[in-house]
C-alpha cells in the first residue's frame, strides 16, 4: 500500500512542502528535484508575469503550486489574491495567509477563518496558516479548510517545534491533514514533527540560508521520509526509568 | 535685514494635528541618551541578545560600538538572510516637481536657490513613466517638492493614479499631509510614505529649516501616523545623518519606527540613510562626521532593532558601498535614477536635488545583484 498525502482530493508521494521565495530563481529547479518535493509555495505577490525575473517561470510544470496570499492583512485582501491567483492559472490550492504583524508575522486566526470559508465555498483547496489552537482549527475544518498549517515558531526563526503540544493535539483531533509550517530550523526537527505524526512539513527559511541549498533540501526531504516512516512503524517504548524485573503486580492470582 | 522666524512648535493653517504621545517618548528617550557612557562591555550585552532594549540600541550606536563592526554586520546578515533570503528589490525615484517653499540651508531645492523650477505635465508624466516601466522595473517613488501651490495634492494624486497603471508599487516621498489627504492618494494607489524628519534636534532643527511648512517640527514628526491612520501600508524614516549629531539622530530614528510599529503592527516599516558626506582630507575632522564606516554601524544598529524592516540604500553612496551592504543589511536599491525633475525619457525640466555618486542603470544593478549571488526582486506586492 502506498503511503500518500491527500490534500483536497489530490494525493502527493512527498510530504515535503517547499517555500520558494528567499533564494535566487535560478536555483529552484535544483532544490525542488533535490528535496523531492511535489509542492512548492510561492507569494503571489512575487509573480511578475511576463516581467523580469517571473518567479512562475522558474517552478518546474510538473509541481503542484500553493500560491499564497502573503501581503494580505485582513479576509477580504487574502481572497483577492486567492482570486487573482486563480485567474492567473496558479490552479485552485491556496494557502491563506493572513498577518497584521510586521514583526513576527504571526497569522490573524480569526481573519483566516473568515477567509477560508469564503475561498473553499467558492471552490478551492484551502490550506490555512493558522496559529496553533484547537477552537481554531476546527472551525477551519468546519469552514472548509483541506488541511491545517499550524506555525512551528515564529517564521524564519528556525526555533523548532516550539508549539510542539499544541501541534501535537491538532495531530490528535483534527480530520484533515496538518501540515507543521514555520519555524522549522533543521531536517532534525522535520523529522521529529514527522514521527509526531504531522502530515507534512513546508519549509522555506532553513533550506534558503543554508551554505548548499540544494544539498539541504535533500536533508530536509530525507529527514521528513525517514520521520514518516518512523510514525508509520511505530516509535518503541520510551521508559524514564529502568523496567522492574519482579513486577510489581505480580503477587496476583486468579 | 534678517527675516522673522516663527514658532518651530506652531502648527500652520492648514495642518491637521492629531492625539499621540510618540513624539514625547522619543524626545525623551533622545534626551536621556548619552553614548559618551557606554562601555565595551554593553556593547557586548547588547550583541548577545536577539531582542534588543532601547539600551543595547543606544549601545550599538555608540562610539564603543565602533570595534565591534564586524561582529555586528555578522549578525546583521544572518538577521536579514532570515527574513529577506537572498531577495533584494529594485526601484527608481520620479522627480515630478521641484518646486518649494521651503527655505532649508542644506537642501539643494531650497526656495531660496536660483535653481531651474519645473514640474511634468501629464502628457510628459506619461512618457517618463512608460519609459521606466520599460526598464522592467514594477516599483516607484514619485518625489516632489514641498509646494502646495505648484504641486498639490490633487496634482500629485494625478500622477500616482498614472503611475499605478504602469507600477505595482508606488511610493510617494512628498511634503507632509493630513491623514485625509493620504486616504486620498492611497485611493488614487500609493501604498509607501516616506518622510524623513532630518534631525530630530528640535534646536538644530530650526536652525536649519528657516522658513515655510517644513518648519513646524511636530507637523512633520507625525506624519508616519497620519498615513497610517489614511491607511497607507508602509512608512519609511530616516534621519539626514550630519546634520546634527548622527548618533543621537539615528537613535531618534529608530525609536521613532518602535514606537510607531508598536502602535500600528501592521505597518510596513522601512529606513533610509541620507547623510551630509564631510570633507575628505578635512584635518579638522568632525566626532560627528558620518563617513562610511558610520554610516554602516547606523544602518546595522537599525537592522538588529527592527530586523524585519526594509533599507535602503541611496545612489547618493558609491556603488562600492552599495553593492556590499546589500543582502548584509540592505534589501533595497535604487537603480536607473535620474534626481532632477523628470530625466529619463525627456530631458530634465528641472534642476537636481542632489549630486548621485551611483548612475547605473537598471540592468548594471540587475548584473550586479545576480553577482553577488543575490536574486533581485522586481515584483513584491498587489494591490488588493
Amino acid at each position: 500500500m502506498t503511503d500518500q498525502l491527500v490534500i483536497g482530493g489530490h494525493p502527493f508521494n512527498s510530504r515535503f512542502i517547499l517555500g520558494s521565495g528567499k533564494f535566487s530563481l535560478e536555483i529552484v529547479k535544483a532544490v525542488v528535484e533535490n528535496g523531492g518535493a511535489e509542492i512548492v509555495t510561492l507569494a503571489l505577490r512575487r509573480a511578475n508575469l511576463g516581467g523580469e525575473e517571473n518567479i512562475l517561470d522558474y517552478i518546474p510544470s510538473n509541481i503542484r503550486l500553493l500560491p499564497n496570499t502573503s501581503g494580505a492583512r485582513t479576509a477580504e485582501e487574502a481572497v483577492k489574491i486567492a482570486r487573482l491567483a486563480r485567474e492567473i492559472n496558479c490552479g485552485n490550492f491556496i494557502k491563506v495567509e493572513v498577518i497584521r504583524d510586521s514583526k513576527y508575522l504571526f497569522p490573524d486566526n480569526y481573519e483566516t477563518i473568515k477567509a477560508t470559508e469564503i475561498l473553499a465555498k467558492d471552490g478551492f483547496v484551502v490550506m490555512p496558516y493558522m496559529y496553533p489552537d484547537l477552537n481554531v482549527a476546527r472551525d477551519l475544518v468546519n469552514a472548509g479548510a483541506a488541511a491545517v498549517m499550524p506555525l512551528a515558531a515564529p517564521i524564519g526563526s528556525n526555533k523548532g517545534l516550539s508549539t510542539r503540544d499544541f501541534i501535537e493535539i491538532l495531530v490528535n483531533e483534527i480530520a484533515v491533514p496538518i501540515i507543521v509550517d514555520a519555524g522549522i530550523g533543521r531536517p532534525s526537527q522535520a523529522c521529529e514533527a514527522m514521527e509526531m505524526g504531522v502530515d507534512a512539513v513546508m519549509c522555506n527559511t532553513a533550506v534558503a540560508t543554508a551554505k548548499n541549498i540544494p544539498l539541504m533540501a535533500k536533508a530536509f526531504g530525507q529527514a521528513i521520509e525517514s520521520g514518516r516512516n518512523a510514525y508509520l512503524a511505530g516509535l518503541g517504548r520510551v521508559l524514564t526509568e529502568a523496567e522492574a524485573s519482579s513486577p510489581l503486580t505480580g503477587f496476583l492470582e486468579d | 535685514m534678517a527675516e522673522k522666524r516663527t514658532d518651530p512648535m506652531a502648527y500652520q493653517p492648514g495642518m491637521a494635528m492629531i492625539t499621540s504621545d510618540i513624539r514625547d517618548k522619543v524626545l525623551i528617550n533622545v534626551d536621556n541618551y548619552d553614548y559618551s557612557k557606554v562601555s565595551a562591555r554593553d556593547v557586548e550585552e547588547a550583541l548577545k541578545k536577539d531582542h534588543l532594549s532601547m539600551e543595547d540600541y543606544g549601545a550599538l550606536l555608540s562610539p564603543a560600538a565602533t570595534p565591534y563592526l564586524e561582529i555586528m554586520a555578522k549578525k546583521a546578515i544572518i538577521e536579514t538572510r532570515r527574513h529577506f533570503g537572498n531577495s533584494i528589490s529594485l526601484f527608481t525615484p520620479l522627480y515630478i516637481a521641484n518646486y518649494c517653499e521651503n527655505n532649508c540651508v542644506y537642501c539643494g531645492f531650497n526656495c531660496k536657490n536660483k535653481i531651474r523650477r519645473g514640474k511634468l505635465s501629464r502628457a510628459e508624466m506619461e512618457s517618463e513613466l512608460e519609459a521606466i516601466a520599460k526598464t522592467g522595473l514594477t516599483e516607484i517613488l514619485i518625489l516632489t517638492g514641498e509646494s502646495r501651490h505648484h504641486s498639490g495634492v490633487e496634482y500629485i494624486g494625478a500622477a500616482v493614479k498614472l503611475a499605478a497603471e504602469y507600477f505595482a508599487t508606488v511610493g510617494i516621498e512628498i511634503y507632509p499631509l493630513n491623514a485625509d489627504e493620504y486616504a486620498y492618494l492611497k485611493k488614487c494607489g500609493a501604498d509607501f510614505v516616506s518622510v524623513y524628519q532630518e534631525t530630530y534636534n528640535l534646536d538644530k532643527y530650526q536652525q536649519v529649516h528657516l522658513s515655510g511648512p517644513k518648519r513646524v517640527f511636530p507637523y512633520r514628526f507625525d506624519s508616519q501616523e497620519r498615513a497610517l491612520m489614511g491607511g497607507m501600508r508602509g512608512v519609511s524614516f530616516g534621519a539626514l545623518l550630519g546634520l546634527d549629531d548622527f548618533r543621537k539622530d539615528a537613535f531618534a530614528t529608530g525609536l521613532h519606527a518602535f514606537f510607531i510599529q508598536q502602535k500600528y503592527p501592521q505597518a510596513e516599516i522601512g529606513f533610509s540613510t541620507p547623510r551630509l558626506r564631510p570633507f575628505i582630507n578635512n584635518a579638522d575632522n568632525n566626532p560627528n562626521d558620518v563617513h562610511e564606516k558610520q554610516l554602516l554601524q547606523v544602518m546595522l544598529a537599525y537592522r538588529l532593532l527592527m530586523p524585519f524592516a526594509g533599507i535602503t540604500i541611496s545612489t547618493r553612496e558609491r556603488a562600492g558601498f552599495r553593492d556590499h551592504v546589500i543582502g548584509m543589511v540592505a534589501t533595497k536599491i535604487s537603480a536607473g535614477v535620474r534626481v532632477g525633475v523628470g530625466g529619463h525619457e525627456q530631458e530634465e525640466k528641472g534642476d537636481e536635488q542632489f549630486e548621485i555618486s551611483d548612475p547605473r542603470s537598471v540592468t548594471e544593478v540587475h548584473e550586479m545583484i545576480i553577482n553577488r549571488g543575490l536574486q533581485p526582486v522586481y515584483r513584491d506586492y498587489i494591490r488588493v
